[in-house]
């Protein structure tokens, strides 16, 4: 479960205005809203890279309003993958659990099963640089859910891809998502994206998030 | 099979390229040509220009070395910090550009006659020493290295950052463990530009470190010497190995930057 409330935060002509919402446990929801309208900015509060002026946001039930990213539980998979340009795909998956000084054992047998889900295990020794857009996006993806995140955050990462990779991805993000059991928060602007990953759908005008019905998939 | 011709943009830009490389080929030929290889060698052969040699690159490499480690984390607050007076912070860290070299080595001997600086003499020796040498070359090499590092930061994405401390790093570790290994030939960048600036620097040496000979002559005071006794045949030739060594050591950092 995630929950904002009242979450306020401004920065120059630019502000959320008490942001309050829950994303139900072990659901997957998308979080829609016009390019530049702060979907980013809220994801970023909730990874705690931003400091909300004023609220508190809870994941599982925990206050992580003042808890170092870190130590949130959450994957966070961003737009354009970000991933760490001088490890091959092999070390960012397992960055995290490194981080956690796991043993190689453990690192190497969770590395092989996140890229034989996410159809990378041919790439483990590569450099993002050598990847494509949707590779990157695979990887990033088993780069945040290694360490077992109890939340998945995706900020648009389907935007870069063309129609065919979407469709695979999409179907990818929904399984692992329904597998794994974690909850998501997937912002868009794509309605059909929202359409087709959404349990439950909000949208985020002017400053303020509001839950909306959720949309066909034909539309 | 047909070859394309470059268009009159490209091809006016490789004319104002050779131009200026012609000019620069110019001056080094018409350098070179003023002494002969017999006085080169001599030149080489002084116990004098051999330490000169000597200590312009131990010194420079210390100074470039020092250099780096600020410039990497003032580079790194310049680029990535949002805190008030940056501006300000920003145009103070290029004093050292803007100020005439021996204004540089003024401002450093004065401030060591200061209590502070007398205390700090007191433990380090730096008026007229080789580390007097060292700190002339740091402040301007400094200067440089940090306009490089912040330049490279600012063309790094935070997001890879932003990411490592979501899976679990402190912002220093990240940095660390993501940002510096991506930023390795922006490094090496730095070092080279803050190592050649200190193998020319010469008027905050001389003025701060003094021009003794054997003691703190780097290679610059060698030329500076040489051309004040009238012997401009060994002027010249020390002027070539400073080119020499300048061309070696700086396509060497730039190779080694371009294998990693």
């Amino acid at each position: 479960m995630i929950r904002f409330d009242n979450i306020s935060w401004h920065a120059g002509a630019f502000r959320l205005e008490r942001v309050s919402f829950t994303v139900p446990v072990k659901s997957y929801a998308v979080l829609m809203g016009r390019t530049g309208c702060g979907k980013t900015s809220l994801l970023e509060i909730l990874c705690g890279l931003r400091r909300a002026q004023s609220g508190r946001m809870f994941i599982g039930g925990r206050d992580v309003t003042n808890e170092p990213p870190g130590e949130r539980g959450i994957g966070y998979v961003p737009q354009d993958g970000a991933m760490f340009p001088t490890m091959t795909v092999r070390k960012n998956i397992g960055f995290a659990l490194r981080l956690r000084n796991r043993s190689s054992d453990e690192i190497q047998q969770r590395v092989n099963e996140l890229a034989a889900n996410l159809g990378v295990a041919h790439l483990l020794d590569r450099l993002p640089h050598n990847l494509s857009g949707g590779e990157r996006q695979r990887v990033a993806l088993g780069r945040a859910l290694a360490a077992k995140p109890s939340v998945l955050l995706l900020d648009e990462p389907l935007s870069a891809l063309d129609e065919e990779l979407r469709d695979d991805l999409a179907t990818l993000l929904k399984n692992l998502q329904r597998e794994l059991g974690v909850t998501a928060l997937h912002i868009t602007h794509s309605r059909s994206e929202a359409a087709r990953l959404a349990d439950v759908l909000f949208r985020l005008d002017d400053g303020r998030v509001q839950e909306a019905p959720l949309l066909a998939e034909s539309q | 099979m047909s070859t394309q011709r470059p268009s009159p943009f490209w091809l006016s830009l490789g004319v104002v390229t050779g131009l200026y490389l012609l000019f620069l080929l110019a001056l080094l030929g018409a350098t070179a040509t003023y002494t002969t290889p017999g006085q080169l060698w001599e030149s080489l052969g002084s116990r004098e220009i051999r330490y000169s040699i000597g200590l312009s690159l131990v010194t420079c490499t210390a100074s470039a070395f020092l250099a780096l480690l600020l410039a990497v984390p003032v580079g790194y607050l310049l680029s990535r910090g949002r805190f008030p007076g940056k501006p300000w912070l920003d145009a103070a860290l290029d004093i050292p550009i803007v100020l005439p070299p021996m204004v540089v080595g003024l401002c450093l001997l004065i401030f060591f006659q200061t209590p502070v600086g007398k205390v700090i003499d007191g433990v380090l020796p730096f008026t007229y020493t080789i580390a007097g040498v060292v700190l002339a070359q740091f402040v301007i090499g400094a200067a440089f290295a940090v306009r490089t590092m912040r330049g490279v930061f600012d063309h790094l994405s935070s997001r890879p950052e932003d990411v490592a401390m979501t899976l679990g790093c402190s912002r220093g570790r990240a940095v660390w463990l993501v940002t510096l290994p991506a930023a390795k030939r922006g490094m090496f960048a730095a070092f080279s530009i803050a190592w050649a600036r200190s193998l020319g620097e010469f008027g905050p040496i001389l003025v701060f470190a003094g021009a003794t000979r054997m003691k703190t002559e780097v290679l610059p005071t060698s030329v500076f010497i040489e051309l004040s006794v009238g012997r401009l045949e060994a002027a010249v030739a020390v002027s070539i190995v400073m080119v020499v060594l300048a061309m070696v050591v700086l396509v060497s950092v730039r190779l080694a930057g371009e294998k990693l």
